[in-house]
């Protein structure tokens, strides 16, 4: 094998997302020496398509918001599957973490008297979103993108080479981790452009890659969510925590169908856009469950009058949390009161004037100008539910983003645990920023204190990786891999999505082992300049096991909670509530298996009255529970 | 419902290549980028293209069609007649690296010289009041997707290779003009516009404007208010006489 | 050429474009048209004659500077009887350099007369090009000088319009077809100052806080939607400068008679 382009760095970050380019500044400030990497251009990682805001307890528009508050709303949007830490660690850090954009240059929506402005969002209390019209995630993405320039600019005044301390590998696709006996030693991966590999030496990697979405056929995710990094840090020895949680955007495009699943804000919700069936009917307002009543409207009057007076109305049903309204569509129209071409009505037009329309959410409108011809602010928008967000991921430390393997941590949507069962929106935003640079800091102290130590790639581990990544090109008169994925997407969709069954699951299953058998004998043509028929090759091995994790936990998890509907056991069970369900390399395949969920720090507790949890929790959870309004304790 | 389209696509690399002609089914609602996937999936596996979104919010796929630069993702394809051939090729400004995708590394460099947002030194995070009719301007700038179709489609570079040394674009003239209107930045940008950046390169002939995706009014209200604050400084006199009398209207000189 | 889209390295393509629709369309419209108003009005401002017919006064020839102007059409005269060329060429400098450095008639001259470029994403002919900053091309920084003389004709412009409330013997009260040419043709001169991007500037674009000037952000908004339309005002100005000298040209030759209203 021709000698491989190698480079050496402290810590090298994969993906170069919210999380991924936090996560470098962060590292790069403590001193370490970065490498970011991304599957795409710099700049274009799916975080630009994040629309509706950064949630924050700011208490900017609402001074009673705080973190406490904050705290609370996710862990009733997650169904208390989260982990309260990293709930915690969030709502506590991500003020300071949008403020701090702001000093790299961010322009947020003002306030009247000059501060960030906030927006209402399904599932938070009070207008908690610093936004920027609904084009946030590309004003996250472009902020820290200048900041990382920045920060080169400085290393360029200091030593002349502005990558001299962090340099950015665009279109570099890593296919595998490489080990030091248990521990991490470097990354293995492919040029797009040339199809030639890179071996990188970094005692420390962090994976920040995203979702899974590509592995659902109506998804709002692009090409690069193939559950790269899951897959990854899987075969490196990492776990991964309940993937069964797949959060269903409830509403997605659904005409044309080129456009099926590309995202409609919830900011459409948010500023006063009203969901309708085919006879005209606000039909959310049949869809409150049981553990949210008391905090939605039950009449059309009180939901309208709580946009211009949230202090003396009850919100709108509309703006329940997402796994609510999903599922609500979904029943809508499987009871055939959907729109024509199979969602619902969302309206805003009758809401809104024009003007406001145009300016709070300009991106919408020219979506649907453009791609469907649609004008929202004379006409409803027709959406359904699409494959939006995976809560669970690599099972990592709260505090430092350390995944099980020394050496590796994640974070962002590739990491688990912080949104529970179900995310709520403008959540994601700010736990690319919270987490991206714990992760950072974490990676940092470990490359600290490994000291001289550090480990390196040997020849054998490349020689097994070229051969891998070659795979594809040896195989010949094999299938496509164009077939394959097409294949694997649609029995996601029908038997992995939004409504299961155990029947359902299994014969997912049995597809998946087909599937993973077929996708040995896939052949590619072409040689390896930027061929993309031999990249989609190599992610269909990731998307088809971390596919794997996904139903193999679902059919585990015996009951309806959050991003994880079962038919065959509807409602919530408090015994799953203890259970976290943990996915690692099996052989060929993957296994799952139960872990017991960390029981919650007193005072955290105490931010709840007895009777919302008793809508969680086990009777002899709520009996070891400490006396109401004492915070003491030393669990 | 279908048809099928006549493409002809510019397939080859840095060595030379050339338009090759395809037919392709299309249905109803589709775009050129979904048929260029279609292409990809079912006879040339190996069609390189960039993209990423399909939602015209990340600025990869851009080409050009029948000779105008667009986001293909955005290009619907009941704009054509059934029987017209549609012509992609990659951008022609930049280096091509294989079939649609170019080398855009030129923007990199450039955006690596314009100076960041310099912040006042003593304004802690958490502090920083602005308010919105000062952020507005910016933020119409801020839409940039950076898909490159402004700088691709600008004459100065397009059709000569050797102003892109001294010229950085309409997108980075007009990154330079976001943070001069800044109500916080506290550098003085004008000056470096015009004598690093090459701003008076641009004769506002507006192609950057007819081709921006997001709408931007990068002309009218980024490049000719950046020249008028350059002859402010620059060319003007008696402005720069006034201005040593008068308030400065922020920190910048 | 091998440094624009021929250049090495580019994809290699023959055609200077790909381009299907009729782009050519616009550059040539555009040419017609300047160029007929430039024929149109080097004629008139050469010809030194026909342009006062009272009460009306031609736009090209206000205000009248010489001793020689036709009597009734000037009432100050500083330059003296050495001038023997058209009083008009005195004072068109002005409005001829304020369009010819406007931001809306670069882009109109370098399209369609210079072909630099001729429609976007079509090659250029040049094999080089040093844009706006080298002589003469740097002066079009001067644009700003010449809006403020554009804003004192358009006040002298504005008078004669006034003055064209008056009857041929200078009584008030009187109001001719004339007078309504007048009229718009001074009117739409100040749209097209005001829509100005220089005129944007000057109010408020060169503050970086609007919020603590509101009079100027209020008047800054205004000439800005002004500004969108600002082509729109440039060739119905232009027309109506041309019409209007062609109609007193009409009048002061005999070929037609003014209609009066009153």
């Amino acid at each position: 094998m021709a000698e491989v382009e190698r480079h050496s760095y402290d810590v090298i970050v994969i993906g170069a997302g919210g999380a991924g380019l936090r996560a470098a500044i962060e590292a790069r400030s403590q001193g370490m020496r970065t490498a970011i990497i991304c599957k795409s251009l710099f700049g274009k990682a799916h975080t630009v398509m994040a629309e509706g805001g950064i949630a924050a307890a700011m208490g900017n528009v609402n001074s009673k918001d705080n973190w406490q508050v904050h705290f609370r709303d996710t862990m009733r949007g997650g169904k208390f599957m989260n982990s309260w830490r990293m709930a915690e660690l969030h709502a506590m850090e991500a003020p300071q973490r949008v403020w701090e954009l702001e000093t790299y240059g961010a322009l947020f929506d003002r306030t009247k008297d000059g501060r960030i402005s906030q927006r209402n969002f399904g599932g938070h209390e009070y207008p908690r979103l610093a936004h920027v019209g609904d084009r946030t995630g590309l004003e996250l993405i472009r902020t820290l993108q200048q900041k990382i320039v920045s920060l080169q600019q400085e290393d360029e005044r200091e030593s002349g080479d502005a990558e001299s301390r962090l340099k950015v590998f665009a279109e570099l696709t890593i296919t595998k981790l490489t080990m030091d006996g248990e521990r991490i030693s470097g990354a293995f991966g492919y040029w797009r452009e040339s199809g030639r590999f890179v071996v990188f030496d970094a005692p420390a990697v962090i994976i920040a890659t995203g979702g899974i979405g590509k592995s659902f056929k109506v998804t709002s995710n692009s090409w690069e969510y193939t559950g790269d990094g899951h897959a990854l840090a899987m075969r490196a020895g990492a776990t991964l925590v309940n993937m069964e949680f797949v959060q269903f955007h409830p509403t997605g495009m659904v005409w044309p169908p080129s456009v099926k699943g590309i995202l409609v804000t919830e900011s459409v919700r948010g500023d006063g856009g009203v969901l309708t069936n085919s006879e005209g009917k606000r039909f959310m307002f049949n869809y409150v469950p049981e553990v949210f009543r008391g905090q939605y409207a039950d009449t059309e009057a009180e939901a309208d009058r709580w946009y211009t007076d949230p202090e003396n109305n009850k919100r709108p049903p509309e703006l329940l949390p997402r796994d609510e309204v999903a599922r609500a569509i979904n029943s809508e129209v499987k009871a055939g009161r959907g729109s024509p071409h199979g969602g619902v009505f969302l309206d805003v037009s009758s809401r809104l004037p024009k003007a406001e329309i145009m300016k709070r959410l300009p991106s919408m409108y020219h979506q649907f100008k453009e791609l469907a011809d649609v004008d929202i602010t004379a006409q409803p928008m027709e959406v359904g539910p699409t494959c939006h967000y995976v809560m669970g991921g690599v099972e990592v430390e709260p505090d430092t983003g350390a995944a099980k393997v020394p050496g590796l941590f994640a974070a962002g949507e590739a990491s688990g645990g912080m949104h529970g069962s179900n995310r709520l929106g403008g959540n994601s935003l700010s736990d690319l920023l919270v987490f991206g640079r714990r992760a950072g800091a974490g990676a940092a102290e470990y490359v600290g204190a490994i000291g001289a130590t550090r480990p390196v790639v040997t020849e054998a581990e490349i020689e097994v990786a070229s051969a891998e990544a070659l795979a594809p090109f040896r195989a010949e008169g094999g299938e496509n891999p164009y077939t394959l994925h097409t294949e694997l997407q649609q029995s996601m969709n029908d038997l992995v999505g939004i409504i299961r069954r155990e029947d359902e699951l299994e014969a997912a299953l049995a597809k998946l082992e087909v599937l993973k058998e077929r996708s040995k004998a896939v052949s590619v043509e072409g040689h390896r300049q930027f061929n993309p028929g031999w990249h989609l090759a190599l992610d269909l091995n990731n998307m088809i096991t971390v596919s794997e994790c996904i139903a193999r936990a679902a059919l585990i998890r015996q009951e309806s909670r959050g991003g994880h509907t079962r038919d065959d056991h509807p409602g919530m069970n408090p015994e799953w509530r203890q259970v976290n369900l943990i996915c690692s390399i099996d052989g060929e395949g993957v296994a799952v298996n139960k872990q017991a969920l960390s029981s919650m720090r007193p005072d955290l507790l105490a931010l709840f009255d007895r009777y919302e949890l008793s809508k969680y929790m086990t009777e002899a959870e709520l009996a070891d529970l400490p006396v109401q309004d004492s915070t003491k304790g030393d669990s | 419902m279908g048809h099928n389209a006549k493409l002809r696509v510019w397939r080859g690399d840095a060595s030379g290549g050339d338009l090759k002609d395809y037919t392709v089914e299309v249905n109803e609602g589709e775009v050129v980028l979904d048929v260029i996937h279609r292409l990809q999936a079912t006879q040339t596996p190996d069609l390189a293209v960039r993209w990423n979104c399909k939602a015209g919010k990340c600025g990869s796929c851009s080409a050009e069609v029948n000779g105008r630069p667009r986001l293909m993702c955005m290009c619907q394809m009941n704009n054509f007649a059934e029987d017209e051939v549609i012509t992609i090729t990659p951008m022609r400004a930049f280096p091509v690296i294989r079939d649609l995708v170019t080398d855009v590394s030129y923007n990199y460099e450039k955006a690596r010289k314009v100076p960041s947002f310099a912040p006042p030194k003593d304004l802690a995070p958490g502090d920083y009041r602005m308010q919105q009719v000062d952020v507005e301007r910016s933020q119409e700038f801020r839409k940039c997707i950076e898909c490159f179709l402004c700088n691709n489609t600008c004459h100065v570079i397009r059709d000569h290779e050797e102003n892109k040394e001294n010229f950085s674009g309409p997108r980075f003239l007009m990154r330079i003009a976001e943070l001069d209107m800044h109500p916080l930045d506290t550098l003085d940008r004008k000056k470096m516009a015009q004598e690093e950046h090459g701003l008076g390169y641009c004769n506002i002939t507006k192609c950057c404007s007819e081709v921006c995706p997001e709408h931007i009014h990068i002309t009218d209200n980024a490049l000719i208010p950046m020249k008028e604050r350059v002859a402010d400084v620059k060319y003007d006199p008696f402005f720069a006489i006034w201005s040593l009398f008068r308030k400065p209207d922020n920190a910048k000189s | 050429m091998n440094s624009g889209i021929q250049a090495p390295g580019r994809a290699s393509i023959d055609a200077r474009t790909l381009r299907k629709d009729r782009w050519w369309i616009q550059p040539l419209v555009t040419f017609f048209f300047l160029m007929s108003f430039i024929v149109f009005a080097t004629w008139r401002a050469f010809a030194g004659k026909y342009y006062y017919h009272a009460p009306y006064i031609s736009p090209f020839y206000s205000p009248c500077l010489s001793v020689k102007c036709v009597p009734g059409s000037s009432d100050f005269t500083p330059i003296g009887a050495w001038w023997t060329l058209s009083p008009s060429l005195l004072i068109l400098i002005f409005p001829l350099g304020f369009r010819m450095t406007c931001y809306y008639y670069r882009k109109a001259y370098f399209r369609s007369f210079w072909l630099s470029p001729p429609a976007c994403g079509v090659a250029e002919p040049h094999k080089k090009y040093t844009g706006e900053r080298q002589f003469p091309l740097i002066l079009n920084n001067a644009h700003r000088w010449f809006f403020l003389a554009g804003l004192g004709l358009n006040v002298i412009l504005t008078w004669d319009a006034i003055l064209g409330f008056r009857n041929a013997q200078g009584q008030w009260g009187h109001m001719g077809f004339g007078t309504l040419v007048l009229i718009f043709n001074a009117s739409m001169l100040w749209m097209y100052s005001l829509s100005c991007h220089t005129c944007r500037h000057a109010l408020a674009g060169r503050l970086n806080h609007f919020s603590k000037h509101p009079v100027r952000y209020k008047a800054w908004t205004l000439v800005s939607k002004w500004n969108h339309h600002h082509m729109k005002f440039a060739w119905i100005s232009l027309g109506g400068v041309a019409f209007a000298d062609f109609y007193v040209y009409l009048l002061a030759s005999g070929h037609l008679t003014d209609l009066k209203f009153f």
